[in-house]
């Protein structure tokens, strides 16, 4: 199953990459999302994934004694995901405003600001 | 001591302070404050050596502690000495001017900063007042800025003394680090260390570097010619006295440390007489009065470098007595040049004449300088020239040949600033010029004079001045005696010789548009038009290397970053990836995991390719869902909430905003997609090797297990995610909730705020 | 999709996810949940009620613009921390009641912290959809 989500990492990764290579304003938007949940997904790879085995103590104990899942990229993850949203609502709303303002979305036609 | 080096700074800066009335008054009675310092280091100078700490940056090598001794006095003489004669005329030669008050503040700092570099004994705090004076020179010639000449001017001088001064902050840290201190009289004391030092070469070459930039030898002379564009009294100040000759004290204060080495006396003794000999016959060629001063100053700091540079206790003893010697002749020479451009409006030797029928003191003043510049007894320049020859000719021939030569040409350069314009019969234009105010022609006239006294009283300066300088730099006592007669030896027929040889050529030289044009063509090929083609061939690299990089395509950038990441991970895998596999990795897959991996990577791929807006975000919302089941399967229930909600809601977002927003582009296949797709899809494929990598390692669990283990007992909570969230890592939860926060008023204020009619640029 | 069964159904989903939220809020501390996910699951649940019933009913429902919360949770979950600092204990230092509530737990000042959480996460989330969509 590693083997299997590396792939998918390296899949989000490049299609977030290539997205951001487009002209196009919202696929960079796009392309943003992808690499965002591309990022998640490695780090939470990297903290070894383990099945069945939520970080939450059990009633019973004041501890964890049995192996568990790491808490710490869940709880990096957890923000992560909530800013994205914040970042993904601001450039979505930045792109609309940009696209009223030069009447293109175009990026390679924005990049004359002075003229505006 | 201190405070007396932070006055004119003080000063500057209440110089600087605008007023509405009484401008001309209070510019005039700025010229008290060098005269303050003037008697207040002449008073202190009985205690000479003293030093004084003063501690600056405390877990530094930096401190700003004063020596004050023979050379340092000697210095602080003409700075403040000339500069009270500089600070008068100027009060007059300003009168009127609108910036007058500015003229004058960034003369008071570029004293004070001179002062500084001159008394610091720390390398750091020394760099730090030559880069100042460098600074202030660049205000101080660039003043008539509204004159494009005079802004490049400015600019070269800044360059070629700023960048020479940052070469000389390495030599000084070099020097620093192998003497292991930074105060050059402890430098002094362990000499031996620092030559025998390998870095020898390079420390001395370094700050060689530095002071000859700011001494004007060649081939970096071309900026003193340059910086004339300043008002008279600032080039008399600058380059007479002062600035220029910041350089000749670096190299003389340091002698004692890295003197005395073959290196260090071939080096000085080629530069300097190099230039003395090229800038002196520049000189020549000249008809305006402060370029022919220019190249003369030129030539006479060749001249010191020279005498630096033989070394013999002779030689330093020659350079000691015409370091004073010269700055009293030449600014003598720049402030008559400055009378005369400011009462006639022409500098141009070849123009005028007969001046001293209208301005006779100042003509004295003009002849007086240019006798002590040709060294005719019984001015003290004359005492310079002959210590000058006696410290050659113990070198042989060709040295003095070369010092005579050098002088027979200042000699005329002299005349033709200081005599030439008021020699013969006056200009029917010039009938109606007059003298201008006392403020104007004493200074001059004072100077000069006291280059005759002190050649008919050497005794006034031998013990005061001219003897603990030469302890300074040799590092011995003075036992010989200045004087005007020395009987009939050879130094009196060089003498007779320079003298003679000089006048004669005075005579036949006539100073002419034709013989100007020649110097300026010969000019094509001299280093200035070299280091400026290196300039400009700077400027072009810059531009154009700006123009690939930063081209203003986003694309662009990303693809140069993406490349530079690619090519330095792969380099770095290349070597340390073993892609082994171990059973770290064989987790089994089960059919929903495959199913939802495969679910996964089917949106990716439509959220790619599809032409749709609304086929991608729906994709979009899919690959969201499927990875939220990954976090599922992989114990993480807080991770899938969140994920699950957020998925919502940036659907939302998009079918919101969706229809306001353009279509795609279509994607065609084009040869920048392939190119796209390689550089997207190696840089994907780098990354699943990496993950791979590290899952192969171990991990170090530490810290998740002080959490696991301590969320109960210390915070009373079973959930870890949830405890590191609101507790452990509580504060840096706030300032992710205040960036959300930030993000939501931003949405609001793109969307809700409205700018003034007059700012829109809709 | 201001459908009759939608604008019903969202009268009394409204009340219902809001206490959903926060019982997933509450129990945050000891099961799956917290002030994120409880947050954004409020958010969502006035999000369906402007769907069915436009956004001005929603508007006029919660009385306060959603901005509002923003500096409310902030200020709260930022006093939670400095809490302690009045008893002499380091900045969030966690401190709590001795007995025990039901759903809860302990109640201290990280669940003071957490509501803050879930007040800006709302008011956020909030902001930036009922924005854009009245900018349509």
């Amino acid at each position: 199953m590693e083997v299997l989500l590396a792939i998918v990492i390296g899949t989000l990764y490049a299609a977030g990459i290539f997205m951001i290579l487009r002209r196009s304003l919202v696929r960079l938007i796009i392309g943003l999302i992808l690499l965002g949940n591309g990022a998640n997904l490695l780090i939470f790879l990297l903290g070894r994934i383990a099945k069945g085995k939520p970080p939450l103590i059990p009633e019973d104990a004041n501890f964890m004694t049995a192996a568990y899942a790491d808490p710490i990229p869940q709880a990096l993850i957890l923000t992560a995901i909530v800013i994205s949203f914040g970042l993904q609502a601001f450039a979505i709303v930045l792109v609309k405003r940009a696209y009223r303002v030069v009447k293109t979305d175009d990026i390679d036609q924005m990049n004359a600001t002075d003229d505006v | 001591m201190l405070i007396a080096l932070l006055f004119p700074f003080l000063a500057a800066a209440l110089l600087a302070l605008p007023v509405r009335e009484k401008r001309d008054l209070i510019v005039r009675l700025s010229a008290l404050v060098p005269l303050g310092l003037l008697s207040f280091f002449i008073y202190n100078s009985q205690q000479t050596p003293t030093m004084q700490r003063n501690a600056w940056l405390r877990d530094m090598p930096v401190s700003l502690d004063l020596y004050f001794d023979g050379l340092s006095f000697l210095f602080i003489l003409l700075i403040t000495g000339i500069g009270t004669a500089i600070f008068v005329y100027a009060g007059a030669y300003m009168k009127g001017h609108a910036y007058s008050q500015r003229l004058m503040a960034f003369l008071m700092l570029f004293m004070g900063a001179m002062l500084g570099v001159v008394l610091s004994d720390n390398l750091i705090a020394l760099f730090v007042f030559w880069e100042l004076t460098s600074i202030s020179s660049f205000f101080l010639i660039g003043f008539n800025n509204e004159n494009e000449a005079s802004r490049k001017s400015a600019l070269t001088a800044l360059a070629v003394t700023g960048s020479g001064g940052l070469v000389m902050l390495i030599g000084f840290i070099g020097l620093g680090e192998v003497a292991g201190t930074y105060s050059i009289q402890e430098i002094i004391a362990q000499r031996d260390a620092v030559v025998n030092h390998t870095a020898y070469g390079w420390i001395t070459g370094l700050i060689l570097f530095g002071a000859i930039t700011k001494s004007a030898q060649f081939p970096f002379h071309f900026w003193l010619p340059g910086a004339m564009k300043a008002p008279t009294p600032v080039s008399a100040y600058l380059h007479s006295a002062t600035m220029v000759k910041a350089g000749i004290y670096l190299i003389a204060r340091l002698t004692p440390a890295l003197g005395d080495t073959p290196f260090w006396n071939q080096t000085l003794l080629v530069l300097g007489g190099v230039t003395m000999l090229y800038a002196a016959f520049q000189s020549l060629f000249h008809k305006d009065m402060k370029s022919i001063l220019a190249y003369s100053t030129v030539s006479a700091l060749g001249i010191l470098v020279f005498l630096l540079g033989i070394g013999t206790s002779a030689s330093i003893l020659a350079a000691s007595v015409f370091i004073l010697v010269h700055g009293l002749y030449k600014a003598t020479l720049f402030l008559v040049t400055g009378i005369v451009d400011h009462e006639t409006g022409s500098r141009d030797v070849s123009q005028l004449s007969g001046l001293r029928k209208v301005m006779l003191p100042v003509a004295i003043a003009g002849l007086l300088a240019a006798i002590s510049n040709a060294g005719i007894p019984p001015s003290f320049g004359f005492i310079g020239k002959d210590l000058i020859y006696e410290a050659t000719e113990l070198k042989g021939h060709l040295l003095t040949a070369l010092a005579v030569l050098t002088n027979i040409f200042l000699l005329v350069a002299g005349f033709l600033a200081g005599w030439k314009p008021f020699a013969g019969p006056l200009q029917p234009e010039h009938q109606k010029v007059h003298l201008p105010e006392m403020a104007m022609w004493l200074p001059p006239l004072l100077l000069a004079s006291l280059g005759i006294l002190f050649g008919l009283f050497p005794q006034l300066i031998e013990k005061t001045i001219v003897a603990p300088v030469f302890q300074s730099i040799s590092g011995t006592a003075f036992t010989g005696h200045l004087a005007l007669w020395h009987g009939f030896n050879f130094v009196l027929l060089l003498s007779s010789i320079t003298i003679v040889g000089g006048l004669v050529l005075y005579f036949i030289i006539k100073p002419s548009t034709a013989l100007n044009s020649f110097i300026v063509k010969s000019e094509k090929f001299g280093p200035k038009v070299i280091l400026t083609g290196i300039a400009n061939g700077f400027d072009l690299f810059a531009r154009l290397y700006t123009k690939f990089f930063q081209n203003g395509y986003l694309r662009y950038y990303i693809i140069f970053i993406m490349l530079t990441l690619i090519g330095l991970l792969g380099f770095e895998m290349w070597h340390y990836t073993t892609l082994e596999t171990n059973n770290r990795l064989a987790t089994e897959v089960t059919f929903y995991e495959g199913v939802t991996i495969f679910i996964l990577l089917v949106s990716v791929v439509i959220i790619v390719f599809s032409q749709s807006r609304l086929a991608s975000v729906a994709a979009l919302g899919v690959m969201g869902l499927a990875i939220c089941i990954v976090f599922v399967f992989y114990s993480a229930p807080d991770l899938a909430m969140t994920q699950f909600t957020i998925d919502t809601l940036t659907v939302i977002l998009f079918v919101l905003v969706l229809y306001k927003l353009p279509k795609f582009i279509p994607l065609r296949f084009t040869p920048h997609h392939i190119r796209d797709a390689v550089i997207a899809l190696g840089f994907g494929a780098l990354i699943s090797i990496l993950t791979l990598e590290v899952l192969t390692k171990n991990v170090n669990r530490e810290i998740s297990e002080f959490y696991a283990a301590n969320s109960y007992v210390l915070a009373k909570g079973k959930n870890v995610v949830n405890v590191i969230l609101v507790d452990f890592r509580g504060a840096d939860t706030i300032v992710e909730i205040a960036v959300l926060s930030i993000a939501a008023i931003g949405v609001f204020s793109l969307l809700k705020l409205r700018l003034p009619k007059k700012e829109r640029i809709e | 999709m201001r459908t009759l069964i939608l604008q019903t159904a969202s009268k009394y989903l409204l009340p219902l996810l809001l206490l959903f939220s926060i019982f997933i809020l509450l129990r945050g501390h000891y099961l799956p949940g917290g002030g994120f996910v409880g947050g954004l699951i409020a958010s969502i649940a006035f999000i369906l009620h402007a769907f069915a019933n436009g956004l001005p009913q929603t508007r006029n429902l919660m009385r306060i613009h959603p901005g509002f919360l923003m500096p409310v949770g902030l200020g709260l979950s930022f006093l939670s921390g400095l809490f302690p600092m009045f008893l002499n204990r380091p900045f969030m230092t966690g401190i709590w009641f001795a007995e025990k509530v039901a759903v809860i737990g302990s109640i201290g000042t990280a669940l003071f912290f957490d509501i803050g959480v879930y007040l800006v996460v709302i008011g956020a989330s909030l902001t930036i959809i009922f924005t854009i969509s009245e900018s349509n």
